[in-house]
């Protein structure tokens, strides 16, 4: 547990901040309270990180699970699930459609709220956050610890669920009313969807105190010489993802509120009078179930982007760390990322063309909806940019950077699709719509997520991840994953519904069997995948080769530290002389220049020269 | 060795665009592409689709061949040349924010047009159905003899919708109980049912033929079933089918008073 450590970086004009820990020999009281409060309750950035990492990556397990047995119901209808499906017996094996429908509804919540928000924000915001600015930690360590064990009533909450009268919340993720809010509507609707609102409501919690957290950290703990333009890409798009969360969670919180009283207390906030639901007593009403549809996108729109702009940062800083050059258009990717932030805010009526909104305030969010693929295209030319005439090194985390760019190429486009108003027409709620958030979630952020895991796995560890088997994941996980995800823009074309727990008896989409039961194979080998990326992740934590410092000679500040680095970060004062991507730099022997290296007067006057 | 490896994940990059395009281009062939369409407004809809088809093909084509052909050229392993330290390019930011922008205007603006047709110029005329999605089925009622909906002879029916070809149609469109969605994939025509609101939905079928009308927003454990069937005949044949329902209803009226 010592921190402190031989310097093995140039950096000699810090000023020594060292800190040692003397541990007293501990009875064993003071050594489970050592331990708690080491590796439980801890306020340690780093470890806050980390539990938000394994928790999330249980819960990506859960939810993958889940997405194998809704594609079982969308390949096979009503035929026996194989292995769980004892464990239903209710239909002898078979997969009762009010079961599915809590299925799909559950793997969406479990994959936006309990995977993707928390492990991009959670794990990385937390554990990179300080270490890349160069903080001994969070401004906030006690609201930051709260972050995460508010994360549990959620887990909870979603978790028990399953468990209830009636199974797990049924109304889509996206709940809306009047299904969400009559209990009479569906058998999902009483108590698994109480607590489902519940949950949502602890998962807003833990984000806002992440991001009052991350924005407090960014603005104001930055290492002496780190200037706001001097960020890396991660810290940028952490910081704008904190202040998305901040604007558009409090809509959310309320909106949630709004609907548990409308369950519990008959407000009628979303309830239109005289609304008869499954031959139960017309209720009072005098609300509008549009409204929550404005509410919800109000937030969850800026939420798609909270879902993937710390993806977007990290995939800049490691395609440029292995593509060995600066990144290209430095400016031009912070001012896309605060574009796609601001506009953000203005495009939420895209998921409600069909709705029953003003068909001219469709017209108007379908204009601005245009004009937010711009930001996504200027920033995947600079990444091209990026790793064009540079020197790629083919390690697995460059390869799922790569691919992020690559899916996300095809998630933006046929986003345009959709913002087209008489296109959406025809391919609202279809297949086409899933292919497209696939591609921009699974394939863009996880792959993003796992390069990030393969990049700073050493730095969290100490030890580097096996790259053969590393390499092996990515293959499969790239190549099952286009066979699941691409042909669902052809399902789409036909019209082909989501969430229809059978779609075969209508005569448009009979024929369409066959290419699921290809998707639902090529889902089974994506997920069995993963099996090879838990065994080498576990088994790298143990016995993975030692990582040094700056195991990938990156240039930003985490690699000063040591790996893992200890209580309080750095072992010496950090101070920034330069960007973050001085890589390949003419006339500098080493082929990097660390943001902590001294000032280097070739690399002045080359940095003047490229201008 | 390690050349190889290069090569091997390059030409994996290039495989997302030869099969991607490979499967748009042999989905046609076996009938997973745009149903048939019968509707007046529909050659519009897909006409625009096609459009965007191109476009954005021809942008996924050239960016991933561009993402394929950087990688095959800058591997590590394969290039002696020295690394470009470059920090970006004022021109070439200027061109890609500029370019694309006047691209996705002109969308923009290019689609308003048949968007306004299909949901904003609603023809002037009395409803010809009216369509009330209820858990889990789509109830129908037409006007009776007297042409006015909401009076006590109106004809009530459930999934089986029958329509004329050749003339504007107005639906009223209204829920009882949930959201649900009327999607009739031939017509092009797709209109979430909203508790509470009477949405007008309108358009014009060209060709006679039965097709299905679909509900595309999740309504319950149900929603997979929430099937109706629609029939474009011609003015005659509507209106025969139309008395012969009509006096089939005033039959079972007249039973049920009588028991
Ligand atoms: C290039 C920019 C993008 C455009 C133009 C765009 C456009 C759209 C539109 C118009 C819809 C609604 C379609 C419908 O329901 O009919 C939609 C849905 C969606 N988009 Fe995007 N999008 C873009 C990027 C993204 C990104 C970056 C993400 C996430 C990281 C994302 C996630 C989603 C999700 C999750 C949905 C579906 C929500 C649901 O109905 O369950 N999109 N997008
Ligand atoms: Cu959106
Ligand atoms: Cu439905």
């Amino acid at each position: 547990m010592s921190t402190v450590e031989t310097k093995t970086t140039s950096v000699q004009d810090a000023p020594q901040k060292q800190e040692t820990h003397v541990h007293a020999q501990p009875s064993s009281a003071r050594k489970l309270s050592t331990f708690l409060s080491t590796y439980v309750f801890s306020k340690d950035h780093k470890v806050i990180g980390l539990q938000f990492l394994f928790s999330t990556l249980l819960w990506f397990l859960i939810g993958g699970l889940l997405a194998l047995a809704v594609r079982w119901q969308v390949a096979w209808p009503w035929s026996d699930v194989p292995v769980v499906g004892k464990l239903f017996a209710q239909q002898g094996g078979q997969m009762a459609p009010e079961f599915y429908t809590m299925l799909f509804t559950m793997h969406a919540t479990v994959m936006i709220f309990l995977v993707i928000i928390p492990i991009l924000a959670g794990a990385f915001g937390n554990f990179l956050i300080p270490l890349m600015i160069g903080a001994d930690d969070m401004a906030f360590p006690t609201l930051n610890m709260l972050s995460y064990w508010f994360m549990w009533p959620a887990f909870i909450a979603f978790g028990a669920s399953f468990f209830v009268e009636g199974g797990a919340a049924s109304s889509g993720w996206t709940s809306y009313p009047t299904l969400s809010t009559n209990v009479n509507s569906s058998p999902g609707a009483g108590w698994g969807q109480t607590l489902w609102l519940i949950g949502l409501t602890f998962v807003g919690v833990s984000s806002m105190l992440g991001s009052v957290n991350y924005m407090t950290t960014i603005i104001l703990m930055r290492a002496p010489g780190m200037t706001m333009f001097r960020l890396p890409m991660t810290i940028w798009a952490m910081f704008i993802t904190a202040v998305l969360q901040a604007f558009a969670l409090p809509v959310l919180t309320a909106a949630g509120f709004m609907q548990l009283a409308d369950r519990s207390l008959g407000t009628g906030f979303f309830t239109p009078e005289g609304n008869i639901v499954n031959n139960a007593i017309a209720t009072a009403g005098g609300g509008q179930p549009l409204l929550w549809q404005h509410l919800f996108w109000f937030y969850s729109h800026p939420a798609v982007y909270i879902m993937i702009l710390p993806a977007m940062g990290m995939v800049s800083d490691i395609l440029t760390c292995f593509a060995r050059k600066p990144l290209f258009g430095y400016r031009p990717m912070v001012y896309s990322v605060a574009g796609i932030a601001g506009l953000g805010f203005i495009v939420w009526g895209h998921h409600m063309f069909m709705s029953g909104m003003n068909p001219a305030l469709g017209t108007t969010f379908m204009v601005s909806t245009m004009m937010i693929a711009l930001p996504s295209a200027v920033k995947t030319f600079n990444w091209l940019g990026t790793i064009w005439a540079g020197r790629i090194q083919f390690t697995t985390s460059m390869l799922f950077a790569l691919s992020f760019v690559s899916m996300f190429i095809i998630g933006g486009l046929s986003g345009i699709f959709m913002a087209a108003t008489p296109v959406d027409i025809f391919i609202h709620d279809t297949y086409f719509i899933v292919a497209h958030f696939h591609y921009v979630l699974f394939a863009g952020t996880a792959m993003g997520v796992w390069a990030a895991i393969y990049f700073w796995f050493p730095k969290m560890f100490g030890r580097t991840m096996n790259e053969f088997w590393g390499k092996v994941h990515f293959f499969l996980t790239f190549i099952f994953l286009n066979g699941t995800f691409f042909t669902m823009h052809i399902l789409g074309a036909v019209g082909f519904p989501r969430r229809l727990a059978d779609a075969y008896h209508y005569e448009t989409f009979h024929h369409l069997q066959p290419l699921n039961a290809f998707m639902t194979y090529c889902a089974i080998g994506m997920v069995a995948s993963q099996i090879i990326f838990a065994v080498n992740f576990f088994w790298s934590m143990f016995y993975g080769p030692v990582a040094g410092r700056n195991p990938w000679n990156s240039n930003t500040l985490e690699w000063t530290a040591p790996s893992p680095p200890g209580h309080g970060n750095f072992d010496f004062q950090p101070i920034v002389h330069r960007g973050p991507y001085e890589y390949s730099v003419p006339g500098v022997e080493s082929d990097h220049l660390m943001q902590t290296d001294p000032p280097n007067a070739a690399a002045t006057a080359a940095a003047a020269a490229a201008h | 060795m390690k050349r190889l490896a290069g090569l091997f994940w390059s030409l994996l990059f290039l495989a997302v665009p030869i099969f991607g395009v490979i499967t748009f281009a042999v989905a046609p062939a076996y009938d997973i592409w745009l149903p048939k369409d019968v509707s007046e407004h529909g050659a519009s809809v897909d006409g625009l689709f096609y459009f965007i088809l191109w476009l954005t093909g021809g942008v996924f084509v050239v960016t991933e061949v561009a993402l394929f052909w950087f990688i095959w050229k800058y591997d590590a392993n394969n290039k002696k040349s020295e690394v470009k330290y470059r920090h970006g390019s004022h021109v070439l930011e200027v061109v890609w924010t500029i370019v694309p922008a006047a691209v996705l205007l002109f969308l923009a603006i290019y689609q308003m047009n048949t968007w306004a047709d299909i949901k904003m110029r609603r023809p002037n005329m009395a409803p010809t159905v009216e369509v009330i999605g209820r858990q889990f089925e789509w109830r129908l009622r037409y006007p009776g003899r007297d042409g006015v909906l909401g009076t006590p002879d109106d004809l009530h029916l459930v999934n089986d919708l029958h329509l004329p070809i050749d003339e504007d149609i107005l639906i009223q469109l209204k829920s009882m109980d949930v959201l649900h969605s009327f999607f009739l994939p031939n017509v092009r025509i797709k209109q979430d049912a909203v508790p509470g609101m009477k949405i007008p939905v309108w358009f014009k079928a060209r060709e006679e033929g039965v097709f299905d009308i679909v509900c595309a927003e999740l309504c319950g454990w149900g929603h997979y079933k929430m099937k109706g069937r629609v029939t474009f005949e011609s003015r005659e044949s509507f209106e025969k089918w139309l008395e012969v329902k009509y006096q089939e209803q005033e039959a079972t009226q007249a039973s049920n008073a009588e028991t």
